[in-house]
């Protein structure tokens, strides 16, 4: 037991020091909260990660916001109303886009947005691939939590004359609240550290954007991506440095979902 | 207020499987009558179909006739969730909502039907309360969870939730079973006074609640696993058990079973 507890935090342990010790000291300046790469070349220290920080979370969150009233209605098609041939299909597609690598959801938005459609790369487009990413990590989350609700319980709502809908609304829902918030949080974790998608239809770039929908936006992983081949030293701590923000970032959006979900929880 | 239910040559099905075959009886308005019978003979199934819950579960469909009054509840025109609300139940396994206050519980069912005010739903939740003698025990935490509550507690909980809708009829699948003697005892004098107000229909495995509680016994039993169950007497809970008119009762009564 012990055994494997430690195997598992060795490398857990090993990747935060290593990241820490190479560019903790970056983040303890405040222009990296405030300053993006703008004019900053890789031999020159200084500049921030504010461009990448920005993007990644206007580009997390809007994905969550497609993603997960997509998602959570699915589920809750696929667990409360789903019977027979349609919902066997659904079910299948869900089990496939859960394997789709994020390579070929980048190519395929690639393919619509830029190919079919004639549009420019922006934020949005980069949305969307993550939005194929991070559904099915959605339904199938909500679905188990779903399944998790004892059927009593819609059972005695049913038995007070409450429709179906507003059961599964006012009663099965709020039950499973924290255990979808969770799942929604695993599935933006996965989205926000993706970078094949964003290689293809967000190439990295060093000033501000928030636009979604024009110009392209920098992102983390980008950011990281850009500069792990250089060999000067400034460089290479951005590198780290933007690693560590990056897996700081999503410890934050954790915490706050436990929060939320210890709010909205099971009250004992 | 109270309702009589007629049933008559009633069939409920699983999909293709007939669970209860050819039921047909009365309730009376503001009387108790118990089901009693072997395990798998269809009472809970039976139980159901007088709400309509029975078709909740996939495949689940009946034949026959139920009459609440004069009105039929298989008619095509009434809605099932019409139905529940004029006919409640109280399940065998407490099942308050986790997420919701001793208050909300009971307030549930009112305020997901749209019954809004805080001043109607205070007095709803009182009176429910007080109904399912559970008022003195929790009037100073009603903002507390209602799964912090014990097992008996929790049934009472349901039982208040129940009657907060105001139905006309109670069913109740072994209401008791999760329960201590002493909470046993508690909601069986809570059946009895609710009688002067509600039709109630107890489902139950312990021939002495059936014989405290209820005015009307209905026996039911299976010829054989696969079979459907079937409806094997009913009369006053007296006749049923002093002078059973078939054999096959007075068998499962005096525990000469099988
Ligand atoms: N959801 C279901 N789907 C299919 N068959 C069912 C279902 N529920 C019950 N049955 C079957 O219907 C028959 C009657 O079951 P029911 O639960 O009504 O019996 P019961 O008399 O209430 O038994 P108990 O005293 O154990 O509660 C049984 O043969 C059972 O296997
Ligand atoms: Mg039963």
């Amino acid at each position: 037991m012990w055994g494997a507890f430690l195997l598992a935090l060795v490398p857990l342990l090993w990747i935060l020091w290593t990241v820490v010790s190479k560019g903790g000291h970056l983040l303890l300046d405040s222009q990296w909260w405030t300053n993006s790469q703008k004019g900053i070349t890789a031999r020159r220290e200084g500049g921030g990660a504010i461009h990448a920080i920005q993007g990644t979370l206007i580009q997390g969150l809007t994905t969550a916001v497609i993603s997960v009233p997509i998602g959570v209605m699915t589920a809750i098609y696929l667990v409360e109303y789903g019977r027979g041939r349609l919902a066997k299909a659904v079910s299948f597609m869900v089990d496939i886009l859960t394997g789709v690598p994020s390579i070929v959801a980048g190519l395929f938005i690639y393919a619509l947005w830029v190919t079919t459609f004639g549009f420019q790369r922006v934020g949005f487009a980069v949305c969307l691939a993550l939005v194929l990413l991070m559904v099915p990590v959605v339904v199938r989350s909500t679905e188990e939590m779903l399944k998790l609700v004892p059927n009593e319980l819609r059972e005695a709502a049913y038995a007070l004359g409450v429709p179906k809908w507003k059961t599964i609304v006012k009663v099965v829902l709020p039950t499973a609240f924290s255990g979808i918030i969770t799942g929604v949080l695993l599935g933006l974790a996965r989205v926000m550290g993706e970078t094949a998608p964003l290689l293809i239809l967000g190439p990295y770039s060093k000033s501000i954007a928030t636009d979604l929908f024009s110009g392209l936006m920098p992102t983390l992983p980008t950011m990281i991506n850009q500069d792990r081949t250089e060999s000067l030293q400034p460089a290479v701590d951005r590198v780290w440095a933007a690693a560590l923000t990056l897996i700081l970032l999503i410890l934050l959006l954790n915490l706050a979902g436990r929060v939320i979900a210890r709010l909205g929880s099971v009250k004992k | 207020m109270a309702k009589r239910i007629d049933v008559s040559d009633l069939n409920v099905y699983y999909g293709a499987f007939k669970a209860v075959e050819g039921v047909t009886m009365t309730v009376e308005p503001r009387s108790v009558t118990a089901f009693i019978g072997p395990s798998g003979c269809g009472k809970s199934t039976f139980l159901r179909t007088l709400n309509r819950m029975h078709e909740v579960i996939p495949g689940g469909r009946v034949e026959g006739k139920v009459m609440l009054d004069d009105q039929d509840l298989y008619a095509s025109d009434v809605d099932p969730v019409a139905v529940r609300r004029t006919v409640g139940m109280v399940f065998q396994r407490p099942n308050p909502f986790p997420t919701m206050s001793i208050y909300d519980n009971v307030a549930a069912g009112l305020r997901l039907n749209g019954v809004k005010g805080k001043k109607k739903l205070d007095e709803v939740v009182e009176k429910s309360l007080n109904g399912a003698n559970l008022w003195n025990e929790v009037k100073d935490r009603l903002a507390k969870p209602g799964a912090g509550l014990s097992g008996g507690q929790q049934q009472r909980l349901c039982i208040a939730r129940a009657i907060a809708v105001e139905p006309q009829v109670l069913l109740m699948d072994e209401p008791c079973s999760a329960l201590d003697p002493i909470s046993t005892l508690a909601i069986e004098d809570l059946i009895s006074e609710l009688k002067s107000q509600y039709t109630i229909v107890i489902v139950t495995h312990n021939m002495q609640q059936a014989a405290r509680v209820s005015d009307q016994t209905a026996f039911f039993n299976l010829a054989a696993t696969g079979k459907p169950g079937k409806l094997v007497e009913v009369a006053d809970t007296q006749k049923i058990f002093n002078n059973p008119g078939v054999k096959a009762t007075e068998d499962y009564i005096s525990g000469r079973f099988g």
